[in-house]
């Protein structure tokens, strides 16, 4: 029979302030052997400072065929980016 | 190189014409230097070719831990003990990194062992050799790795993004495990004539097991063209092996032996170095199940299965008795 351990993404915060970032995914019975797995597997080197684990299967994603419908309202809206505006040079930096 | 001999279609490029219109697109997404993604419309023959590839890949890291750690206690200190321990850590690493890059394609981890434990799936030919001392450890992280580092490095521009992904963490490490092996030869070569000896005879067997872990010449692999199409293998196995060669010459001179080929020999018109062959009907006798190690190898993957089954249990077992006493307790 099979008895599969559950599969498992792991994030990893580093050391500069960033978020944590996901890095891959591991086999592990329950979130604690996750967690000492993770640091087995993605820090050896000293990579991070914190582990986040979450089973894969309650991660929902976004389906790639709705990459156009999903993003179109930010894609006509050019002046939410700062370039959108000309500032007088005299005005100085801004 | 990890990978060799991996079944593609067999029937060579499916020209433009001969695709659907999804696979038009698709390989328009490929030659245009986008990421293909898990989740993204693919060939079957891609995902079925991709589980292969990375699926062997993944499997010769976890087997190439054998070699090696029939060594770790035998190390000659405690600091190349500490350090190869470390080198076979990262191999295992390594393998987990590649099986959880496979699974993305819909295959699971236990059908993955499964297929290589009862021989379906395959592992380098490479690891079916024998470790027979110290020196060789030196000299498989020398070449072996040296050799996986120049198959690896353009695996990371690969098309299929977990793959990718994988290779640079593992590229990483990689040149890690390369320079504490030429550290080690080095210093068999520069040691007593004795040890000077045993360097030599390492590197004498191992040079052509080396040259077959990037798979057969480019006129006898019929499954590169469209692997390389596809950018699931980005250069042809005699252009690797050529690198190899280039890069490993000069650093046998630098160590003082002697070349272990007597065909080594600089070619001004071409700017590369020729070099013999290796016995192609070896390699292929190998990945038949020939080579000195094939049984040792699968049958020590095997009893590590088998021997673990009732930890993978009990954990599991475990898992599920607190996880239905929380629920219990809400």
């Amino acid at each position: 029979m099979k008895n599969e351990w559950p599969l498992w993404e792991v994030f990893i915060r580093g050391q500069h302030g960033m978020s944590h970032r996901h890095v891959g995914s591991l086999h592990a019975p329950d979130a604690e052997m996750a967690i000492k797995n993770g640091r087995d597997v993605y820090t050896r080197r000293n990579e991070g400072l914190s582990i986040w684990v979450v089973e894969s299967n309650h991660i929902a994603a976004s389906s790639p065929s709705d990459k156009g419908p999903l993003y179109e309202p930010s894609e006509s809206k050019v002046y939410r980016h700062p370039t959108f505006f000309d500032i007088p040079d005299e005005v100085g930096a801004m | 190189m990890y990978a060799q001999m991996v079944q593609s279609t067999g029937k060579g490029v499916k020209s433009s014409e001969d695709m659907t219109p999804e696979e038009r697109a698709f390989q328009a997404r490929i030659d245009a230097g986008e990421k293909i993604e898990p989740k993204d419309w693919m060939p079957p023959a891609y995902r079925k070719n991709l589980i292969r590839q990375i699926g062997q890949h993944a499997h010769s890291e976890i087997v190439g831990q054998l070699p090696e750690g029939n060594w770790i206690t035998r190390a000659p200190t405690l600091e190349r003990k500490a350090i190869l321990l470390a080198k076979v850590q990262d191999e295992a690493g390594h393998g987990l990194y590649l099986y959880c890059a496979a699974e993305t394609l819909g295959v699971s981890r236990d059908d993955l062992t499964e297929m290589l434990l009862d021989g379906r799936m395959k592992y380098s030919s490479i690891f079916n050799y024998p470790t027979l001392n110290w020196s060789d450890i030196g000299a498989v992280g020398w070449l072996v790795d040296g050799a996986a580092i120049i198959n690896q490095v353009p695996l990371q521009r690969t098309s299929f993004g977990p793959y990718a992904r994988a290779m640079v963490r593992v590229c990483k490490e990689e040149s890690f495990h390369a320079r504490q092996g030429f550290d080690a030869i080095r210093k068999m070569a520069d040691g007593t004539p004795a040890q000077k000896r045993m360097a030599q005879d390492s590197l004498n067997r191992l040079w052509f097991p080396a040259l077959m872990m990037f798979g057969p010449p480019d006129k006898d692999s019929p499954h590169s063209a469209q692997s390389m199409a596809w950018k699931i293998k980005m250069n042809t196995n005699d252009e690797l092996r050529q690198k190899f060669v280039d890069q490993t010459v000069p650093q046998i001179e630098f160590l003082g032996l002697d070349l272990p080929d007597s065909g080594i020999q600089w070619n001004e018109e071409h700017g590369h170095y020729d070099y013999t062959d290796p016995d192609w009907s070896e390699f292929f006798d190998v990945l038949k199940g020939n080579g000195p190690c094939n049984v040792d190898r699968l049958a020590a993957r095997n009893k590590a299965w088998d021997d673990g089954k009732w930890v993978r249990d009990g954990l599991m077992a475990h898992a599920k008795k607190k996880a239905a006493a929380k629920v219990a307790a809400e």
